[in-house]
């Protein structure tokens, strides 16, 4: 059920909550999966978005994303000449994927450090995203809850190693999904959580053997 | 209706209403194009006519505030979605005209956007707001009747008044399709913001006088539900038809996209 400020609100930077405040959600998290500034971002839009992203700005909602700007932000509309300054490169291309949301895209992210994040996900409808791929991995990421996400070894044990954890720092989760590529090499869990995640819990997640990475988005 | 103390709630409402009461004062003088060159301006010159035009000050003044909103949406600006971004100039501008007129206080004005959201709410659950979904009497429709109830409030109507002011709005809406050029938020959305925002008041007007609707407005959101059901896809929010395939629409997709 929604409640009253899901009819009124929320406050956001128009001109389409699809096209734009979803656009920034999509940039929001592939910028915190990427986990560093972005230098460098292709990205690929399908669909209605690959038609009309100029007159919804929702190539500068979503490099506002990345740099980590909230869909509310007045600094979205001039999002890409700050990304130039910041020296970010950016370059957007339609694409066509079969069977996908109108609204998808897929963002590839370069980091300073050299690492790669490509994520991929659609504007649902007012505002509401949904990740479907994180670096390969197939996922289901609204971004309504604060999540952690962890990449480990596919072997038994891991999943109670950090639920361990979360269990430990009374940490409620709401939604929970694992994934894998080939049996026994790299998996990832993404754990949707009802509370903030603390640093501390990521850092203590990082210790468990089989972890390869982890680390927290937060809801927005 | 939120898991928050209520002293939270009338907070983040006040805020709403900060921004909304903004964007209406940048509308009202805004200048600037969209991307698009589609919109931008309009609501200045309704504003500029408030004095002298046929339907009066306040009917003219709310009609630039919700254009404005509208437009401000438009140019990338900070507007509250109510119930949707499309639709965002007509409860805001209704609300800003007619707290204007009575001198409510903005307890008075935070409690009618409470009132307003309970019927946003329910016109959510029983039909839709969402275009895509049942056309553009789910997105003006549903502020339009949320906009009339707030209205009413406003002016000390009883909440059986609400009722009728919802229900005699939202009829006079019901069958809109969602045809924007180009598919974006402009044509004829940003007029029709303003036009939405005059139909809410009126039928706030008329509830207050004591007229009543026919059909009990709970009966006009089913029939609002199965309208947009019916509605034609290619006239729910996706640009194939009505407006968006007018000659004059088709030539501006080209000059904004090229030729397909």
């Amino acid at each position: 059920m929604q409640g009253v400020f899901d009819i009124i609100g929320p406050i956001m930077i128009g001109p389409s909550s699809s096209h734009t405040a979803g656009a920034v959600r999509l940039g929001i998290i592939a910028g915190k999966i990427l986990g560093e500034d972005t230098v460098k971002a292709e990205i690929n839009l399908h669909g209605s978005f690959a038609k009309t992203y100029r007159g919804h700005g929702t190539d500068k909602a979503i490099i506002a994303g990345i740099m980590g700007f909230m869909p509310d932000d007045e600094r979205i509309r001039d999002a890409l000449s700050i990304a130039t300054k910041k020296g970010m490169e950016y370059q957007f291309q339609p694409v066509n994927l079969e069977n996908a949301h109108p609204n998808t895209v897929v963002i590839y992210l370069t980091g300073k450090s050299g690492r790669v994040a490509r994520v991929r996900g659609a504007s649902i409808g007012g505002g509401t995203i949904l990740v479907t791929n994180i670096d390969g991995y197939d996922v289901e990421l609204t971004g309504q809850y604060p999540a952690i996400i962890i990449i480990h070894r596919d072997c038994p044990g891991v999943i109670t190693k950090v639920t361990s954890i979360l269990s430990r720092y009374e940490l409620n989760i709401a939604f929970m999904r694992v994934s894998r590529q080939n049996r026994g090499e790299a998996a990832m869990m993404i754990i949707e959580m009802d509370d903030v995640i603390s640093e501390d819990v990521i850092d203590e997640c990082k210790q468990v053997y089989e972890v390869q990475d982890a680390f927290s988005i937060p809801a927005i | 209706m939120s898991q928050h103390s209520q002293k939270t709630v009338i907070k983040d409402m006040q805020k709403n209403w900060q921004v909304m009461q903004e964007a209406a004062k940048r509308g009202s003088l805004n200048e600037e194009r969209s991307v698009s060159n589609l919109t931008g301006g309009d609501a200045k010159r309704i504003f500029e006519r408030s004095s002298y035009g046929y339907t009066g000050n306040t009917v003219m003044k709310a009609a630039a505030y919700a254009v404005g909103i509208s437009e401000v949406n438009a140019v990338m600006g900070k507007i509250v979605a109510c119930p949707t971004a499309g639709a965002c100039g007509i409860l805001p501008a209704a609300v800003l005209a007619g707290a204007e007129k009575n001198k409510n206080s903005e307890e008075e004005v935070v409690n009618a956007f409470f009132t307003a959201a309970g019927i946003g709410m329910v016109i959510a659950q029983n039909a839709s707001i969402s275009g895509a979904a049942g056309g553009c009497q789910a997105e003006c429709g549903s502020a339009a009747g949320m906009a009339a109830g707030a209205l009413v409030e406003l002016a000390g109507g009883t909440p059986d008044q609400i009722g009728q002011g919802v229900a005699l709005a939202l009829k006079n809406m019901l069958g809109l399709v969602c045809d924007p050029v180009a598919g974006l938020v402009e044509v004829p959305c940003v007029k029709r913001n303003g036009f939405a925002t005059v139909q809410a008041m009126l039928a706030a007007d008329m509830a207050l006088a004591g007229v009543k609707s026919v059909i009990p407005v709970d009966e006009v959101i089913m029939a609002m539900c199965k309208i947009g059901k019916a509605i034609p896809k290619s006239l729910r929010e996706t640009s194939e038809a009505g407006l968006a395939a007018t000659p004059t629409a088709k030539k501006i997709e080209e000059r904004l996209y090229g030729k397909k």
